[in-house]
């Protein structure tokens, strides 16, 4: 009997409200007014959202450039390095491209930390704060010279021989010939899989959040958390990561069309 | 002449195995790093969390398998629009692929997660409808957001994979007189199946890589075993590190998988 009465009440319950679900769905992101939220001055969270976004930014250029530094020497140990140096290369690589970032991130931010502070004691020198900026910038650096590592032994496998022999022929020191033969040569080969790693790098500052680092995700989710509006801060953050992708594959483009001047275009090639 | 003295050099210069001098060193001190870890780190914890690791490690293969099997299943359809689909499919697929592609994981999960989380109370026919027990609990949003990004990221390699199979065997189907749907079973999908196989392997390396995120929407994986673990007991790095052990072999399980899989696929190299 109870089942024959909540059957027809639910029904009913169900009818009632499907006449409204578009204002339900809206009101929460009209009501409270977006565009207040968003507004970049103090009342509205636009101005942490775009300071999350700087920081964001900045950990990613410093982590890309930590990594092409890292992904250049350890291209040239897995390359011309001795057996140990070679194995410990590969070692790296495969540890850190089997491990999840999130791991990895708080492995080396607590062993780093706690680790640096311990040198430092053991030298007699006082513990310090680490600057959860540069620690961010060592941790994604540090992940992302594995992958660079991988990316730029392909590239410089795909240099054509002759000119490597003849900059040795030319008696060229290897410092000069990296400086001058080798690295702008790879470079046209390196630049698709170096943007994906860009684009990594921008999407996996998002994981600093988890350690807390205030960066535009954790902004985000602490924006939302106050005003409860979580879809609308959700959206703006996705918008922003978006605008960010998109810009970052103009200039791209930019950058390949310049490494690229001199070379046959790939379609000529491939038809 | 110079053969014979080239021959007997080669593999002096550039020896292969596992047994070379300094690997066997290698190995050793690894051996050392190993020994010295389980001597002289605390592992008494372990045995209090046999039953939670192990219902962690199956939440997360559980989880890796699921959103694999149905982010392809989206893949193919997102691919194939985009390869060979007409302009008002191809366009929504792309759109797709680029926001979903375009935006940190972290962020889909937490607008899912708690973007949605937070709508749906509000209408009282989600609440009284019978997916609501689920839709109350936190992994259908983990899944979801995986899936998404799996197929995203997944329908792009298979759109360069369904262009990459040469025209002539499609024609070649059509010649014997194969409908659309036997020429997409028979021939087009096999064969960009193999063709992206090996960049498969590797984006299931990385979705497994993406799984430990939902365990910041509370969903209890071995990620969320290990983090408490640490709070329990304020013991940091041996929980992470056989975190770090485990994943490393489920890494080696997928690859292993894949290249069993791989070897089964004809090929000739041209």
């Amino acid at each position: 009997m109870p089942i024959r009465l909540s059957f027809p009440r639910r029904l009913a319950d169900g009818a009632r409200s499907r006449a409204a679900p578009i204002s339900t769905f809206l009101t929460p992101l009209l009501q409270s007014g977006t565009l207040e939220l968003l507004s970049p001055t103090p009342p509205g969270w636009g101005g942490n959202l775009l300071r999350g976004l700087a920081n964001s930014v900045q950990i990613a250029i410093g982590a890309f450039g930590l990594g092409l530094a890292i992904g250049t020497a350890g291209a040239y140990a897995k390359l011309y390095g001795g057996p140990i140096l070679r194995d410990l290369a590969e070692i790296y690589t495969t540890v850190v491209r089997a491990v999840p970032e999130l791991v990895l991130i708080l492995l080396l931010y607590y062993a780093g930390t706690d680790l640096v502070n311990r040198a430092l004691e053991a030298m007699g020198y006082a513990r310090i704060d680490i600057n959860g900026l540069v620690a961010g910038i060592v941790v994604l650096g540090f992940v992302q010279g594995a992958y660079a590592t991988e990316v730029l032994r392909g590239a410089i496998l795909a240099v054509p021989q002759g000119q490597i022999e003849a900059a040795r022929a030319y008696g060229m020191s290897p410092g000069k010939m990296l400086r001058r033969i080798t690295l702008p040569a790879m470079l046209p080969y390196a630049i698709p899989g170096l943007a994906n790693l860009w684009l990594i790098a921008t999407k996996d500052t998002a994981l600093l959040a988890v350690v807390g680092f205030n960066e535009l995700t954790l902004v985000t989710r602490q924006a939302a958390g106050a005003t409860k509006a979580y879809f609308t801060f959700f959206v703006a953050a996705g918008m922003l990561y978006l605008l960010l992708t998109l810009f970052s594959n103009t200039i791209i483009g930019r950058i390949e069309r310049w490494a690229r001047r001199g070379l046959p275009s790939v379609t000529e090639g491939a038809a | 002449m110079t053969i014979s003295l080239a021959d007997p050099a080669k593999p002096q210069r550039r020896p292969r195995g596992w047994l070379q001098p300094h690997r066997i060193g290698l190995m050793a001190v690894g051996l050392a790093l190993v020994l010295s870890a389980a001597i002289f780190m605390r592992w008494d914890w372990l045995p209090n969390y046999y039953g939670l690791i192990a219902a962690g490690l199956w939440r997360t293969i559980w989880i890796l398998v699921l959103t694999c099997a149905i982010g392809f299943m989206f893949a193919v359809p997102l691919g194939l629009a985009q390869a060979a689909g007409p302009i008002w499919l191809a366009w929504p697929a792309k759109a797709f692929c680029t926001v979903i592609r375009g935006t940190p994981l972290l962020l889909q999960l937490w607008l899912l997660y708690f973007g949605l989380g937070s709508l749906f109370p509000q209408f009282p026919w989600i609440r009284q409808s019978e997916l609501w027990p689920y839709l109350r609990q936190a992994w259908p949003y983990g899944v979801l957001a995986l899936t998404l990004s799996f197929a995203a990221y997944e329908g792009e390699v298979m759109r360069g994979a369904f262009a990459g199979v040469p025209r002539g065997q499609l024609e070649a189907a059509r010649a014997f007189g194969m409908r659309r749907w036997k020429i997409f079973r028979r021939i087009w999908l096999p064969q960009a199946v193999s063709r992206a196989l090996p960049t498969l392997a590797g984006e299931t390396v990385l979705q497994l890589k993406a799984t430990p995120l939902v365990a910041t929407i509370t969903v209890v994986d071995i990620y969320a075993v290990a983090s408490r673990v640490r709070q329990d007991t304020y013991i940091v790095y041996e929980p992470l590190l056989l975190l770090a052990l485990v994943y490393l072999c489920i890494t080696g399980i997928i690859v292993f998988l894949f290249r069993r899989l791989e070897a089964r696929i004809p090929t000739r190299l041209g």
